[in-house]
């Protein structure tokens, strides 16, 4: 048995997030850890770098909060709805003060978190011909290959979060994460940042991770906190425990778009609330209720026993 | 025109959506995005593609949505699918390797060669609109081996220089494009809410092929930043038929809200 790792969501924040860090919460739609930002909005953490491959409404909270200073990413957007307005009023007019950007393509910012998973110099893609991304991001660089003279690639560098933010479905108390739905760059980012903080629907008994091992995606090796809380993704998705809150994604829009609007949410529904867990209870049992989906189990497989 | 068009009992979506879809006529796999695409691809494999998979860039790959996914992430894309990969895999294995046949992109800009900017609107520096950016759509530009763009159509989107080259197109030196050992090489035909085009093999540049029922040559360039080239066997864009606008409104978009 190993050591447990399971914390609350206020003390791994507080205790793994430091101003001025590079921060990554990922998840493509899936599994994005929504009341990790709140933690960190909350405990009013500054001057973060802000990784993620699809800033959404999540750093939209965050940025419009006012924690980071920069952002790097390869699309910003609310998706399926249309802009972020509180990141567009930072690079757009400075308000209320500038934001740095250093922006990729999907396949760039996936590449990235890959050389720093491998621990690589760098990353080699085909990608960025004849597009002006390279123009604006010097750290995107045409190589030409050792093997073949006439073979260009780009390359793009490491990177690797100070923190990297990773829900899941489930994981045992040492940190062996299990994911099953969209993957988006859970693995890849929680292998290349410095510390982890895994966040899970339910903590489980190390006996039903060790039944599945090939749904393990992230080891405890890697991890420095486990954080139980159900519902951290709302309003993204837990695949098989909830789904996604569509409504707000099209309520956030009407929010963000004045600062003052944005604040009074905040208030209300951050800064008012001690923990995610008066949040849920905010919600309402009708709307969790609203977001359950019906059921969909997989077959099972024989791993067989060789004893 | 927006008046004649109403009259014939279909929207401007639907008919983009009808002359889309009978593009994918044989594929085998398409990647999908949201909105019309989606609409599109569904469409098609109850139609004219029924092998047609559906990929996302969040990594479903074979994806049968129960209901229409209002995002490329949506949960509807995992439960069923023929396989749910990381996304390094999708870009590397699948895109990057040349696997996918057709994809689908839009822009804010396009210029006559279908080079696109989905990234700044101004200086990149200061802009007047910051866009969306990348996500995946210039390595998606340059593997995917047919380029279906959807755009609704104005002065300000079909411009004669682009703000920002996003995702490339073709050059205008066939030369130099088939020298460039991608899998594509620029867009292979455009739809919008006035007319269809594919591009010219000597120039890369966009030929209108198709007007749409109720719109003029005059219409359309009026809604251009260039003096386009124009098919001599310009023809009009076939209207939906009864049964493609009964799959649209009954099966994959009864709220309408792509499609109306």
């Amino acid at each position: 048995m190993n050591a447990s790792k399971v914390a609350t969501m206020q003390d791994a924040v507080r205790e793994l997030v430091r101003d001025g860090d590079t921060v990554a919460i990922e998840g493509f739609t899936h599994l994005i850890c929504f009341a990790a930002g709140h933690e960190i909005i909350r405990q009013r953490r500054r001057d973060l770098t802000l990784a993620r491959m699809t800033p959404d409404v999540v750093y939209d909270q965050m940025i419009g909060a006012g924690v980071a200073s920069k952002l790097i990413f390869s699309w910003m957007g609310n998706p399926g709805v249309g802009n972020l307005h509180a990141v567009r009023r930072r690079i757009e007019q400075a308000d209320p003060g500038p934001l740095e950007i250093e922006e990729y393509s999907h396949f760039g910012m996936v590449c990235r978190y890959m050389a720093g998973a491998a621990n690589l110099p760098f990353f080699p893609i085909r990608s960025y011909y004849e597009s002006d991304i390279p123009k604006v991001n010097p750290k995107i660089v045409p190589m030409t290959s050792p093997y073949d003279e006439t073979d260009e690639v780009y390359v793009v560098p490491p990177l690797r979060p100070d923190v990297a933010i990773v829900h899941a479905q489930r994981a045992d108390a040492a940190g062996d994460t299990q994911i099953w739905g969209l993957m988006g760059c859970q693995k890849e980012v929680a292998f290349a940042a410095h510390r982890v903080i895994v966040v899970v629907e339910e903590v489980v008994d190390e006996a039903v991770i060790r039944r599945d091992p090939n749904r393990t995606v992230i080891p405890g090796v890697v991890v420095d906190a486990v954080v139980e809380e159900p519902f951290a993704c709302h309003p993204s998705f837990a695949q098989g425990y909830y789904d996604r809150d569509n409504r707000f994604y099209l309520d956030w829009d009407r929010i963000a778009k004045e600062q003052e609007t944005l604040d009074a949410w905040l208030d209300e529904w951050v800064y008012g609330l001690a923990n995610h867990r008066e949040y849920v209870e905010k919600l309402g049992d009708a709307h969790w209720e609203s977001l359950r989906p019906g059921q969909a189990l997989s077959g099972e497989v024989d791993y067989g026993r060789y004893s | 025109m927006s008046e004649a068009v109403a009259d014939l009992g279909y929207s401007k979506s639907e008919l983009m959506i009808a002359a889309s879809a009978r593009q994918l006529g044989g594929v085998s796999n398409c990647f999908v995005g949201v909105g019309l695409p989606n609409i599109v691809c569904n469409l098609a494999q109850r139609t004219v593609a029924p092998a047609l998979q559906l990929v996302y860039e969040s990594g479903a790959y074979g994806a049968r949505p129960e209901r229409l996914p209002l995002s490329i992430g949506d949960p509807t894309l995992a439960t069923g699918s023929t396989a749910v990969t990381s996304m390094f895999e999708l870009f590397a294995f699948y895109l990057q390797a040349g696997l996918i046949d057709v994809a689908f992109l839009g822009g804010a800009q396009i210029d006559r060669h279908g080079n696109l900017n989905t990234t700044v609107i101004g200086d990149y520096q200061h802009p007047e609109v910051r866009l969306p950016g990348s996500g995946g759509a210039c390595e998606i530009a340059i593997h995917a081996r047919q380029i279906l763009v959807i755009m609704r159509q104005a002065t300000r989107s079909f411009v004669e220089r682009l703000d920002f080259r996003t995702s490339p197109g073709h050059s205008g030196d066939p030369a130099h494009d088939a020298a460039r050992g991608w899998h594509g090489s620029g867009p292979t035909s455009v739809v919008t809410d006035l007319a269809t085009y594919t591009f010219d093999d000597a120039t890369g540049e966009m030929v209108m092929r198709t007007t749409h029922p109720g719109v003029t040559v005059d219409d359309v360039r009026a809604n251009m930043g260039w003096d386009p080239m124009v098919a001599a066997d310009l023809s009009e864009t076939p209207p939906p038929s009864g049964e493609e606008l009964r799959l649209i409104r009954e099966e994959l978009d009864p709220a309408g809200v792509y499609a109306r």
